[in-house]
């Protein structure tokens, strides 16, 4: 070894030790996995636990079930922050959130820096256990995807962000050459929000996959949500289209609009009113505060969250949106 | 960034400098924001076949509006692909990446850039994003193109944090570390002038100046020692039809061009 990362190394097991774990908890038993989002959240989403949410800034984030998490006040949460955008901040300004692995995280991209999450980080409320770049990231999941101990990539090397990470450089054997070793990332549980899926959670998503395709093979325990539930029947009919199998999945719960305010590619866009009245009353702990009581505490469940958004009227607003019918509009543009 | 100057303001000509750093029949990683908008400008003018790639999976999509994040639909709209990080991460770590077009908050004279953290790691004063896909757009791409203001506080002698790989200490210490060889930063595109990089030190070098702007106003403006040639040309002012492009088609609601 010629160097070492010094941050924390967090959900890494030994590969045989994974196997056994696979073996004893994860069955290829064809099973109704259906449940609502409070049960699958209360089952696999455990105190202490490091979780990791699909998809990628605002876009395809079970957002459903970040809320529920905010709802069942989860304590000490560690997020893999590969990307992490709304869910992560609002865990962090939820005190769901304890400690992160960070990629990205504490900005909304064009729309700027995240108040909420950056204070907490700021003011030592959540702890950053280790920087990592995206592809690093997601060459970790790669590595847990394929059971794997380590990855051999070639970023990180000679930066800060490496020696925040928990990776180590070694001399490459074949080429000679320093090499970055990026460890495995098993999270204890994973969420997706899924296009389509069946009762035993065969699932579709349309559009980009991100890391998804990895992080549903590298997560131990896996909730998918979904815009719908459809028959075993049309999984069948375009088995190409699969991206998770049912074997992987712990848990199926169908929400639609289950990303809201974040967007769904090909069925609704970016609630940028929503997003822009959360970046505006979290930039202060009474705002957050405001904000939680309004639409996590203050509602039985996303339906009714989703009504108070705007309802059907928004929710066509943001379909015709993401069809480029209508104008974007968004607090955050108006000067 | 406002300050107009003869029907074009300075984010217009920085976005229509970086475009013309795009050569057609190459391919591009970008960031939201103005990396999208010069690729989108040279896809739109001299660079028709230039191949736009996005970190979360869209591969050469023909971009009907603005996106807002390099993740949603816009980036795979009537595109040749969409598909996953780890596919566009992988021939970028293969060398099928000509450019990586980054931001930055903080920057050195090797050209090392600063996402991370303002003040200490460990006691941030301002906590940023972190690397996101810089630091493997910096270090997997041949060529890296930087777009960021230009003053005392973010051109520094050592940034706070090296988020991602410019040329380190010098000549050699990229491939030292064992970075992909041939590759860094290629251009720096500022409020006041074009940068690149002296072939034989790495070192930040001025290569022109936008109109009205003197070379006393750029070293004001850098905290580390730039090298100055002698002879600096004006980066050439925008075209009618760059601002038309870019003002009536690529961003009408003026997301990106007239942020303040």
């Amino acid at each position: 070894m010629v160097e070492e990362g010094e941050g924390e190394l967090l959900a890494w097991h030994d590969p045989d030790e994974h196997r056994k774990w696979v073996e004893r908890n994860k069955f290829r038993t064809l099973k109704d996995k259906r449940m609502d989002l409070r049960e699958a959240v209360k089952r696999y989403v455990k105190n202490g636990c490091y979780i990791a949410f699909g998809g990628f800034g605002h876009v395809r984030v079970p957002m459903a079930a970040v809320y529920e998490i905010i709802r069942q006040k989860k304590k000490d949460l560690i997020v893999g922050g590969k990307t992490g955008v709304h869910d992560t901040d609002l865990l962090m300004a939820s005190g769901c959130a304890s400690k992160v692995e960070v990629a990205y995280c504490f900005g909304h991209e064009l729309r700027g820096l995240s108040p909420a999450s950056r204070r907490a980080v700021e003011k030592g409320k959540v702890k950053v256990a280790s920087e990592w770049s995206n592809a690093a990231f997601q060459w970790r999941l790669e590595a847990a995807a394929l059971g794997l101990p380590f990855m051999p990539v070639r970023v990180l090397l000679g930066t800060d962000t490496f020696k925040r990470s928990s990776s180590k450089v070694v001399k490459d054997p074949f080429s000679g050459k320093r090499i970055c070793l990026v460890p495995a990332c098993y999270p204890d549980v994973a969420i997706l929000h899924v296009h389509r899926c069946d009762i035993y959670g065969n699932s579709q998503i349309d559009g980009i996959l991100v890391m998804d395709f990895e992080l549903a093979r590298a997560a131990r325990r896996l909730i998918v949500t979904t815009e719908e539930i459809v028959e075993e029947e049309e999984i069948r009919k375009r088995p190409d289209r699969t991206v998770i199998p049912f074997f992987l999945v712990d848990a199926v719960v169908e929400v639609p609009y289950g990303s809201h305010p974040c967007h769904m590619p090909y069925l609704y866009y970016f609630d940028e009113e929503h997003i822009g009245e959360w970046l505006k009353l979290s930039k202060t702990d009474e705002g957050v505060e405001q904000y939680l009581d309004k639409y996590v505490y203050g509602v039985k469940d996303f339906v009714e969250y989703l009504n108070l958004v705007g309802g059907v009227k928004k929710l066509n607003y943001l379909k015709k949106l993401e069809k480029l019918q209508v104008r974007l509009e968004a607090p955050w543009m108006e000067r | 960034m406002e300050r107009d100057k003869g029907g074009f303001s300075t984010i217009e000509l920085m976005a229509c400098a970086a475009s013309k750093m795009l050569k057609d029949n190459r391919s591009v990683l970008v960031g939201t924001g103005l990396p999208i908008i010069a690729a989108s400008l040279a896809q739109k003018t001299h660079a028709p076949h230039l191949l736009i790639i996005f970190e979360a999976g869209g591969v050469g999509p023909q971009l009907p509006t603005l996106p807002i994040s390099v993740g949603d639909s816009r980036t795979f709209y009537k595109a040749v692909m969409a598909t996953s990080m780890n596919y566009v991460m992988s021939f970028l770590q293969a060398g099928y990446a000509d450019y990586g077009f980054l931001g930055a908050a903080q920057i050195d004279m090797y050209g090392n850039i600063n996402t991370t953290v303002i003040g200490d790691i460990d006691k941030p004063k301002v906590r940023l994003p972190g690397s996101g896909g810089a630091n493997d757009a910096g270090s997997l791409a041949w060529k890296t193109i930087i777009i960021m203001r230009q003053d005392k506080k973010r051109f520094v002698k050592k940034v706070d944090f090296i988020t991602t790989p410019g040329y380190l200490t010098g000549p050699g210490e990229r491939e030292k570390a064992g970075l992909p060889e041939d590759t860094g930063p290629y251009r720096v595109i500022t409020q006041l002038g074009v940068m690149g990089f002296d072939e034989e030190t790495k070192r930040m070098k001025l290569l022109s100046l936008h109109p009205g702007v003197t070379v006393k106003e750029v070293v004001e403006n850098t905290s580390f020692e730039l090298i100055i040639p002698e002879k600096i040309p004006q980066t050439p002012s925008p075209t009618e039809k760059e601002l038309k492009v870019l003002r009536e088609e690529i961003d009408p609601a003026g997301i990106v061009l007239k942020r303040k």
